[in-house]
């Protein structure tokens, strides 16, 4: 019942004409950047930065959410039509969807997709209603040991559970930490990796560096591999679904929100693997596992419905616990860091309007967004047109003038080239960068609980595992470092057995 | 006869080595992993502010820590390239991958951001900006004249006024602006 009465004092506050027109902006300016190829919600909401330190912070979160979950719908469409997915959260809308518009049941696919984004984050934002609080509750007096590993827990899961190499998720963790590194450190006052220069003194400003991986880094590396002649999108007519089709997509749609929330709240990078297991659970449960590959409407509803919920589940995580598991919540994390709000368990008793007009606004923000994208799709599939010329140099353009503008310096925009430097290596190494955004946002963070917590208990080192939460956190550690291993070996031994079995 | 003719054995030597270097470029990912490593623990060696009572860690620690780090993966890294391991390029909608890199045009992108950013305090951000917009644009392949120079003057114009007189940012209108 509190619940629901500060929810609606939300809905009050959110339906103020100016954040009314934050959560408009934010979800017109979300689904345009799902939609553009090249931008993805993370360097959106990292351009924003610097123009947001002009609003109060309320109405920049409202535009955060907003982009973050109109980058989710704009991206199935460009997925659906183009085939080639720019957000790694609709990789999966790609596989069933494309054909689909291919064999001229476009429309189909692209409402149910729009549908499933609404039901999954209608789910999912309802899932961090009832169960933000709660986490709040629990975890509101976990100390600095118990901060210390999440977020080492956070570290290690999005270094190990994604991506093709470890060694290369912890480079780009290691790459990320170090950059975290320069500047004063706080505690002592003692200069770290500036080298003498004043201007490093402070440390390098968080939008550099996100603006500086996301945008500069894309920018360069799209410029080394700029595809000459752009695909173009599939024409379609105006999403709609027959009484058939719905037979066949309310059940994955409901199913999406339960595979996509838990796997949004955990640090196990964000939409992509509940979408792909959404995907594998819709073809086993399908009545047409045989359409599958070729157009099946139920692997499009499935996982855009758990995409949309994942979305959800790391906002829960984010503004609970203070820890971002992806890209795009850990540059809101800095957001809020700029603001000079932290996130976590208090910041529901602390700043109870601002939570609770956020949530409210995201319900808002869907029903903008289905209105938006049913009837309009076809219409912001023209964005596709743009030339890439002009995106690019848009890109690049944004990046250097949101840089300039953190403190109106120009020696910013040299550090922002070096870090984009450093992003565009990442790309064509194959390092992930979320790391490496992790750790420069968190870094800082996870030394300082470290430090408070040995200075607490007098340099005795038992008391990183002197809770029951941190010790429970740390045997998970140790899981997910030590499983690939053993599954690896068990594996080849099985293969080593086989072998035998043959040559005997 | 040519050179090549006559003296096949090093020419080809010197073409594999080449190829070789090509093909394992990922190892300057480990040189600068390594010498970042270098950096970071020669650093916090020369600091000169120990741990204390109230701070027994002290500010050199978790540095030291991941300095030591950044040396391990750069090593362990380059054991998984000289086996056989490589990372793999990232795709995207607009990315051809299987092509050389255009790393003129990378080198060009950054020369006109390093030029932005000596021009802004001479020029202003409206012109400066022109610049780098065109530039940029034509790096990429714009080639229709008087509009992208009109397309790059008008964001440039649109974005010093949204931000200079709506956001309350400042950004130096230059003598341009001195004129009106």
């Amino acid at each position: 019942m509190d619940v629901l009465g500060s929810l609606l004092d939300g809905f009050g506050n959110a339906l103020t004409p100016a954040n009314l027109l934050f959560a408009a902006l934010g979800v017109l300016l979300g689904t345009a950047i799902g939609v553009l190829p090249g931008i993805g919600p993370a360097m959106a909401v990292a351009l924003l930065l610097p123009v947001t330190y002009a609003f109060d912070p309320t109405g920049a979160f409202i535009l955060f959410a907003g982009i973050y979950f109109g980058a989710m719908f704009g991206g199935s469409t460009t997925s659906i039509l183009l085939n080639t997915p720019g957000e790694s959260a609709s990789v999966v809308a790609a596989i069933e969807g494309n054909p689909m518009a291919r064999s001229g049941r476009g429309a189909q696919a692209l409402a149910a997709a729009a549908i499933g984004h609404f039901v999954g984050g209608l789910i999912g934002v309802i899932g961090l209603v009832v169960l933000a609080p709660l986490i709040a509750t629990v975890a509101v007096d976990i100390g600095a040991p118990d901060y210390l590993a999440v977020m080492v827990l956070a570290f290690v899961a999005v270094t190990s559970v994604l991506g093709s190499s470890r060694v290369r998720g912890f480079a780009a963790l290691a790459i990320g930490l170090t950059i975290g590194l320069v500047g004063l450190d706080p505690l002592t006052g003692q200069a770290r990796l500036t080298f003498g220069v004043p201007q490093l003194a402070d440390g390098i400003d968080v939008v550099i560096v996100a603006v500086g991986l996301f945008a500069i880094g894309e920018a360069l590396w799209v410029a080394a591999h700029l595809r000459r002649t752009a695909a173009a999108p599939i024409p379609v007519g105006r999403p709609w679904l027959s009484r058939d089709d719905l037979r066949r997509t309310w059940r994955p749609w409901l199913r999406g929100p339960f595979i996509g929330f838990p796997f949004g709240a955990i640090p196990a990078g964000g939409a992509e693997v509940p979408t792909f297991l959404s995907y594998v659970t819709e073809r086993r449960l399908s009545e047409h596992p045989e359409e599958f590959g070729s157009g099946a409407i139920e692997g499009v509803a499935g996982p855009e419905s758990a995409a949309s919920a994942s979305s959800a589940g790391t906002l829960a995580t984010m503004l609970t616990l203070g820890l971002p598991t992806t890209a795009i919540a850990a540059v809101m994390l800095a957001a809020f860091q700029q603001y000079g709000i932290q996130p976590g368990p208090l910041l529901f008793t602390n700043e109870p309007e601002l939570v609770w007009t956020l949530i409210a606004s995201m319900f808002i923000g869907l029903v903008l967004l289905l209105a938006l994208n049913l009837p309009l799709a076809p219409l912001w599939a023209r964005l596709l047109r743009i030339p890439r010329p002009y995106l690019y140099a848009g890109i690049l353009f944004f990046a250097c003038i949101g840089a300039y503008a953190v403190s109106g310096q120009p020696i910013d925009l040299v550090v922002l080239l070096v870090i984009g430097g450093i992003g565009f290596l990442m790309r064509r190494y194959g390092l992930p960068v979320l790391p490496a955004i992790i750790g420069v946002i968190l870094g800082p963070d996870a030394e300082l609980q470290l430090r408070r917590a040995l200075q607490i208990a007098d340099g005795d080192w038992a008391t990183l595992v002197s809770t029951p939460l941190s010790i429970a956190v740390y045997l998970l550690i140790v899981a997910l470092l030590v499983v690939p291993f053993v599954r690896r070996r068990i594996i080849r031994g099985r293969d080593e057995e086989k072998k035998d079995l043959v040559g005997s | 006869m040519t050179a090549t003719e006559r003296d096949p054995a090093p020419e080809r030597a010197r073409r594999l080595d080449r190829d070789w270097w090509r093909e394992h470029s990922e190892l300057g990912v480990c040189a600068l992993l390594g010498a970042a490593g270098v950096l970071v623990l020669v650093d916090s060696l020369l600091g000169t502010n120990a741990g204390s009572d109230s701070d027994p860690l002290g500010p050199h620690a978790v540095p030291t820590v991941l300095g030591i780090g950044l040396l391990l993966l750069a090593v362990l890294l380059a054991v998984d390239v000289l086996r056989g391991g490589h990372g793999e390029a990232e795709a995207g909608e607009d990315v051809e991958l299987g092509t050389p890199p255009d790393l003129r045009a990378v080198g060009m992108l950054a020369g006109l951001v390093v030029a932005t950013a000596l021009l802004i305090p001479v020029l202003g951000w409206p012109l400066a900006g022109t610049g780098l917009f065109w530039g940029a644009a034509s790096v990429l392949g714009a080639r229709s004249f008087p509009r992208d120079l009109l397309v790059a003057a008008g964001i440039s114009l649109l974005a010093w006024v949204v931000f200079d007189a709506l956001l309350g940012v400042d950004l130096p209108g230059g003598p341009l602006m001195g004129v009106f």
